[in-house]
């Protein structure tokens, strides 16, 4: 039985609701008017944001790369992985993303699908002063070199990992290289 | 004989026979990498003299001229012992071997004990080799070594005991004479006492390539795997001692083939005999070993053992068993 | 394929550490086996492996970091650098992850020149893994035949990009430049004279019985693992699953071709060796039929002078010589990018090495290291 994107978001929609498609703003003057009141995109707030609801949505493959980007709390990405290996996904990624502004870090998750061509990413969104996430490698035992380079480049400690020793970087290191206020 | 004559014969026997095996361990080395060269589809060395004869000479000056160093674990008189114990006994299998009908070092009755016995000796000396370096590749390297020789020293003499059961005698040269006449008559073509006998032969070939640490058997100095094995620790004339040595063997198990099966000086037309032509199946059999080893990858190592406890053993028995009513019956 | 007479394989019980007396090997940084800096910790039992921990980072040089300090277009050269036998696989990636970030599309003369330069660089890669994975198995020769073959690949490059191994040949919206028909016609010769040399191959080596006993049954990867550990590429299709990029996620010109996806099921080396084999010749009938259906036109589409990506995160996957490259962009609407991710196929290959290798023997566990086609930029960036 092959496996089908709306299945998929079916099974999405269990753990997280899913982003509705935004009305098509229609073209009149007062909407261009309000359409400018907004903030733009990348102005950054001065404290860090409240924890986005989790949710999921379906993207453009063509324009992303991916079919299913799902923005999930931290606690969730132990599910999230589950649900996706019970689905028979296989894990691509797991790697870090320094939001120095906003004073997160995100960790971002990929999944590719062995039979079906369907991509799911996972992203989720830490504190940067204290960066502690739950390890998938249980479920995912490839994710451990993907976790184990994601501490060596960011710091971000996952719970629960059997050895967060040094990978790529040299055995006595104990800076985070991909940090963007690291200085060599 | 008198009491001049003798010695003196004798010292120029072994002056000619160590001569002659450096000269093997150097030449036989060049025809090895120009041979491996042209199978490769690549000149082999060209620089050193004319078509690279010189090459062997420049190694040779080279290993020469390198420190001796002995790591410091190791174990200080059996380092040092382990390459002459390679090479002396080598030298000493040369006596029994007829190059030609008066040219033997000594006439000896058991000619073909004395090869084994000297023969076995390698095996000892590449284990103490590598078990003395304190290195832990050598260290399994030596392992590998000991379980090689001595699953295929088996075949070996179970086919040498073969052959003698044909022939009769033990004393080489007696075993060539045998053989005289055309080429039909040499052992190898002699189906009347062994209808296996080319099979007999192959085995006694693979056992060869064993006993020689060559390839596909070459699991001791298996380069890719354990660098370079038992070997890795000598530097300079320790490593050429080992490497002569492993030509030295090469040629005297080459040597055996070609007294045994082929007639050894005998020529294959009934006239003429002499030392060009043992010379010359020698060292088509030595040719035969180099293309052997640049053409197959290796085996596995317990490929290696089951080759030679499951299926050489017993097809030895075998023949060995229907020689014996073969000679008996008819 | 003949069953493999598991009898003959001994596979020791992994002794518990401390239980028999193990001792540890280091496959050092400088092995000849390990193709590249790799350090692997082998815990030793006698001949048996009982622990295999590969150390990567001796080749670290933190291409994502540089990702972050250069704009996209001065990326282009690090990109061949990765992974320096299927550069062009590479370069393709991230060339299309900016493309399909700004949506630019490319030529399809550009598309089909793309496709033949990177199924060339397929097939110069498998040589190249061909000729090392039987230097180890202790076969001497197919190497310099493989390398005389690749000789002529690499003469073709060199005349196209002015580079041998490391070729900077896509940019950003296209070519650098245009094939000539010295090029073409040279490909043509080279398919012609290929596939003969992969049936000479067939029967020197791939029907050798030592071979064939070296391989047959050994280092067995099950689908579940390659599925868990996210092994892609021929280890994955080695293992029957069918999994192709050019087939999953299609991308450039491969729809237009025909051309079938080796798969086998018995998950050994030899299902690995074959695969491989196969896909060489799977490469050399896209590229005759690329060179058959070469579209005329231009090869460069107009982009912006400074080439700034929207914000957002983009993902590009390329199915290289050694499997799924996937290429994450995050961008802040800067012509630097914020970040960059390069995810390699080498990198999950190996992660799956410590479980598969218990218990193996020395030998087995070097031959199944050498059918993961590991290259160690590749692994550590």
């Amino acid at each position: 039985m092959s496996l089908t994107l709306e299945t998929l978001a079916k099974a999405f929609t269990g753990l997280m609701p899913e982003k509705p498609v935004p009305e098509p703003v229609p073209d009149t003057p007062e909407a261009k008017d309000s359409a400018a009141d907004a903030p733009a995109k990348d102005e950054a707030p001065a404290e860090p944001p409240a924890p986005v609801p989790p949710f999921f949505e379906q993207v453009d493959f063509n324009l992303r790369g991916f079919h299913l980007d799902a923005t999930v709390l931290p606690d969730q990405v132990v599910p999230v992985a589950s649900l996706l290996d019970e689905h028979g996904f296989a894990i691509d990624a797991v790697t870090g993303v320094d939001w120095i502004a906003e004073e997160q870090m995100e960790v971002v998750y990929d999944f590719f699908h062995p039979t079906e061509p369907w991509r799911v990413a996972a992203r989720t969104r830490i504190p940067r002063a204290q960066p502690e996430i739950q390890t998938i490698s249980e479920v995912f035992p490839g994710a451990n070199w993907h976790e184990r380079e994601t501490h060596d480049f960011f710091g971000i400690r996952f719970l629960g990992h059997p050895d967060l020793s040094p990978f790529l970087l040299p055995e006595d290191a104990d800076y985070h290289p991909l940090l963007k206020d690291f200085e060599a | 004989m008198s009491l001049t004559e003798d010695p003196i014969r004798l010292l120029l026997f072994l002056a000619c026979t160590m001569a002659f095996v450096g000269f093997n361990a150097a030449y036989l080395v060049w025809v090895e990498r120009k041979g491996a060269g042209r199978f490769q589809r690549r000149p082999g060395p060209t620089e050193v003299g004319p078509a690279g004869l010189l090459q062997p000479v420049a190694d040779a000056v080279k290993l020469m001229s390198k420190q001796l160093i002995v790591p410091p674990g190791a174990d200080a008189i059996l380092f040092r012992l382990a390459p002459i114990m390679v090479m002396a006994p080598a030298l000493m299998c040369f006596v029994p071997i007829p190059f030609g009908e008066t040219l033997a070092g000594r006439d000896i009755n058991l000619g073909l004990v004395m090869i084994f016995a000297f023969g076995s000796f390698n095996v000892m000396a590449i284990m103490l080799g590598g078990w003395a370096s304190r290195n832990k590749y050598a260290i399994i390297s030596a392992a590998r070594i000991v379980s090689q020789n001595v699953a295929y020293e088996i075949p070996m003499l179970l086919v040498v005991i073969t052959l003698i059961m044909v022939t009769g005698t033990m004393d080489m040269n007696e075993i060539v004479r045998q053989q005289e006449g055309w080429f039909w008559n040499w052992n190898i073509f002699q189906l009347g006492a062994n209808p296996l006998m080319p099979v007999t032969f192959l085995i006694f070939f693979i056992c060869m390539l064993a006993e020689t640490n060559r390839a596909p058997f070459d699991m001791a100095e298996a380069e890719s795997e354990l660098v370079a094995g038992a070997f890795t620790e000598y530097s300079g004339m320790g490593f050429g001692l080992f490497f002569m040595g492993e030509y030295a063997h090469i040629v005297i198990g080459c040597s055996l083939g070609t007294v045994l099966f082929f007639g050894g000086w005998q020529s294959p037309f009934g006239a003429l005999s002499g030392v060009p032509w043992f010379l010359l199946k020698m060292y088509t059999l030595c040719f035969i070993v180099i293309w052997i080893r640049w053409t197959f990858p290796r085996t596995q190592f317990y490929g290696l053992l089951n080759l030679s406890w499951k299926i050489l053993i017993p097809v030895s028995l075998g023949t060995l068993i229907l020689t014996s009513i073969m000679l008996k019956v008819f | 394929m003949n069953k493999p007479k598991l009898d003959l394989v001994p596979t020791g019980p992994p002794a518990a550490p401390g239980e028999n007396e193990t001792f540890v090997l280091n496959l050092g940084p400088q092995h000849p086996a390990t193709h590249g800096v790799l350090r692997v910790k082998l815990t030793m039992d006698g001949e048996f492996v009982v622990r295999a921990e590969p150390v990567p980072g001796y080749i670290h040089r933190m291409h994502e970091k540089m990702g972050e300090n250069r704009t996209l277009p001065q990326f282009l050269p690090n990109t061949s650098r990765i992974d320096y036998l299927s550069a062009m696989h590479y370069t393709h990636a991230f060339t299309g992850v900016v493309e399909r970030a700004m949506g630019i599309e490319v030529t399809p003369r550009c598309e089909y020149i793309r496709v033949i330069t990177s199924e060339l660089n397929r097939i110069s890669s498998h040589l190249v893994w061909f000729g090392a994975f039987l230097l180890d198995l202790g076969g001497f020769t197919p190497l310099l035949y493989a390398f005389d073959d690749r000789e002529q690949i690499l003469d073709l490059l060199e005349g196209l990009t002015g580079a041998r191994l490391t070729y900077c040949y896509y940019q950003i919206g296209g070519l650098y430049n245009d094939v000539d028909d010295a090029f073409l016609d040279g490909t043509r010769e080279f398919v012609s004279y290929m596939r003969p040399r992969l049936d000479m191959y067939r029967k020197l080596v791939t029907d050798n019985i030592i071979l064939r006993k070296r391989l047959i049954g050994i280092g067995v990867i099950s689908q579940e693992m390659c599925r868990k550990y996210g092994a892609v590429g021929p280890v994955m299709r080695g293992s029957g699953v069918a999994y192709d990029v050019r087939r999953a996620e299609p991308y450039s010109a491969y729809p237009e071709f025909d051309f079938d996806i080796p798969v086998y099921d018995e998950g050994d080396s030899m299902a690995r060796y074959m695969v491989r084999m196969e896909e060489m010749e799977q490469s050399l009938r896209i590229i005759e039929q690329a060179l058959d259906k070469l579209p005329d036109g231009e090869v460069n589409v107009k982009v912006p002078r400074v080439i700034k990506v929207p914000p957002g995160d983009y993902c590009y996957a390329v199915e290289a010589a050694r499997g799924r490259f996937t290429v994450r962009l995050v961008s802040n609407g800067k012509p630097i990018p914020y970040r960059l991710k390069l995810r390699t196929p080498s990198f999950t290959n190996l992660s799956l090495y410590e479980e598969a290798s218990q218990g193996m023997m020395l030998a087995d566990a070097l031959a199944l290291m050498g059918s993961l086609d590991l290259v160690i930029p590749d692994i550590d960036r």
